[in-house]
């Protein structure tokens, strides 16, 4: 009895302070810079006019979105994670909402974890059908007519999902399904940030949907902020 | 260990090494429909007889009939990549789109065949031998295993037809869209028809009502109610389970069959008694095939 009481009473000292090393607001971090070298293809038109509802939405020439660039070369639309070196994390209960807006995808890719609610709208007056191919996962296929609620979801295993409408053969999307909460999906400007990591040695790897993957190892030490750099080679079709 | 054992142990080893390709370890798969109980040892014998020809060796749709080859080293002998068993992704279930069939979905796929595909209706064996090769079959893909079919969607009563409820399911279908992919008239030639593809990124057509009493999943409206509210997964086909009643389902069904136009159901005559079905139906000329082709598109 007595060995238990110093037990506990050495021991919580102990956890709390294991706990306030690990849970340190300040720690380092990852940021950087998609980039790409080469010619990309060029853009496709996309022609809209037998889905009038959606082409009167947009007051500019919409155009495919499987490589979108930025000034200076940068590349966006490029899913930034950290493979392996953290902990899976529990799912956040916030949904992550993918939005069908003119007969886009908005986000055209949406990055979220294993086990989080996926919420799938549709802003058209028009007749989507959401169907992400999944392959490790379960492969649904689900119609979405105007004006109806919401479809909520979820999926258990980490995966890249290509997801796409029949109904209106431009519309294709990736849902990026990742193990932990330490992801990004570069913006315009190519630019990444995977803040509040812990030291350690963590695998980087960039994702993207036309030029595929690439990886770097990366280690942290103390609270530093390390800058990385992708570069894709461009495929001229 | 004794010598025995260590024999025993060898011979276990390579009983199980063998039993390629579920690499079926544990229990040995088996199927379950009513008094039917399916034998994935018995199945596999009858699968390598009647099946691997398209379905293929690993059960992976890739059989010579699908490969290219021989004459015709650009195109495979059928136009329609069989089932990939591996996958576990089936057209026809009594379950909810995204969720595995259940046994008896399976052995009535068997049996029915599909139809305008080369997959015949396996009538010719037995309800046993049909029972063994869904055993058999489910053992291509480690889903069976770790997880339970999808809970029937349940079938209401069917309402008795009549002509609101044609009309309405009219309404729906021009709501829904449906004519986007099957064509105002359901022959199959909607704008987006030409576009679609499967989840295997092979081209695939909209079903043509105007051709026809079958449909991919059966014969009878409680068939079609079914492939409403499932969808046919792997394929362009929605469910639409979650967005339309029950009601709105039979009357999608009761229009349906005023669109097979050579199929005398007692919807098409009823239809037809009215002055705007006769006027329709009138007016549709019979044209294509029931392989879809002479089809404008």
């Amino acid at each position: 009895m007595r060995l238990k009481v110093i037990v506990i009473t050495l021991g919580l000292p102990l956890i709390s302070f294991v706990a306030l090393l690990s849970a340190r607001p300040d720690g380092g971090g990852i940021s950087g810079k998609v980039t790409y070298e080469g010619t990309p293809a060029k853009p496709k038109a996309i022609d809209m006019s037998k889905e009038p509802s959606c082409a009167k939405q947009h007051t500019t020439p919409i155009t495919t979105e499987t490589v979108v660039t930025g000034p200076g070369n940068s590349l966006e639309n490029v899913v930034v994670y950290i493979s392996a070196g953290a902990p899976d994390d529990s799912a956040p209960s916030q949904p992550a909402t993918f939005d069908q807006k003119g007969c886009q995808y908005i986000p055209h890719v949406l990055a979220f974890q294993v086990n989080q609610p996926l919420k799938v709208v549709n802003d058209d007056q028009t007749s989507h059908n959401i169907h992400p191919l999944a392959k490790i996962n379960r492969e649904w296929n689900k119609s979405q007519p105007p004006g109806t609620p919401p479809i909520l979801d979820k999926y258990d295993k980490p995966e890249f999902i290509p997801v796409k409408c029949n109904v209106h053969p431009w519309m294709h999307g990736t849902f990026a399904v990742l193990k932990n909460s330490h992801y990004a999906v570069s913006g315009n400007d190519g630019s990444f940030r995977l803040p509040n990591l812990p030291a350690g040695k963590y695998t980087v790897t960039a994702w993207h949907e036309a030029y595929g993957e690439q990886t770097q190892e990366v280690t942290i030490s103390g609270s530093e902020a390390k800058n990385i750099t992708f570069v894709f080679k461009a495929k001229p079709y | 260990m004794s010598a025995h054992k260590i024999a025993k142990s060898l011979f276990l080893t390579a009983a199980a090494l063998l039993t390629i390709p579920g690499l079926v370890t544990g229990q040995q798969m088996e199927s379950h429909m009513g008094k039917l109980t399916g034998h994935a040892d018995s199945g596999k014998q009858l699968y390598f007889r009647f099946c691997w020809g398209c379905h293929g060796f690993r059960g992976d749709g890739s059989g010579e009939n699908w490969l290219a080859t021989g004459n015709y080293p650009t195109q495979p002998y059928l136009n329609i990549q069989p089932r990939n068993f591996d996958a576990a992704v089936f057209k026809c279930r009594s379950t909810p789109t995204g969720t595995l069939p259940t046994d008896e979905d399976l052995y009535n796929s068997v049996g029915r065949g599909f139809v305008m595909t080369n997959m015949p209706s396996w009538i010719s064996i037995t309800n046993q031998q049909r029972a063994d090769l869904v055993a058999f079959i489910k053992s291509f893909s480690p889903r069976f295993k770790s997880e339970k079919p999808g809970d029937p969607i349940k079938v209401p009563a069917e309402p008795k037809v009549t002509v609101e409820s044609i009309k309405h399911g009219q309404e729906l279908f021009q709501k829904l869209e449906c004519w986007k992919c099957h064509g105002p008239e359901g022959r199959g030639d909607g704008p987006s028809a030409s576009t679609l593809t499967d989840s295997n990124d092979q081209p695939i057509r909209p079903y043509n009502f105007a051709v026809g009493s079958r449909f991919k999943c059966g014969a009878t409206n409680h068939d079609l109610y079914k492939i409403f509210m499932t969808g046919l997964d792997g394929t362009p086909m929605p469910s639409f389970a979650d967005v339309i009643k029950p009601e709105d389902g039979w009357d999608l069904v009761h229009f349906l069959r005023t669109l097979q136009v050579t199929n005398k159901s007692p919807e098409l005559a009823l239809w037809e008694s009215t002055k705007e079905g006769a006027e329709q139906i009138a007016s549709r000329k019979i044209h294509g095939t029931p392989t879809g082709s002479g089809i404008n598109q």
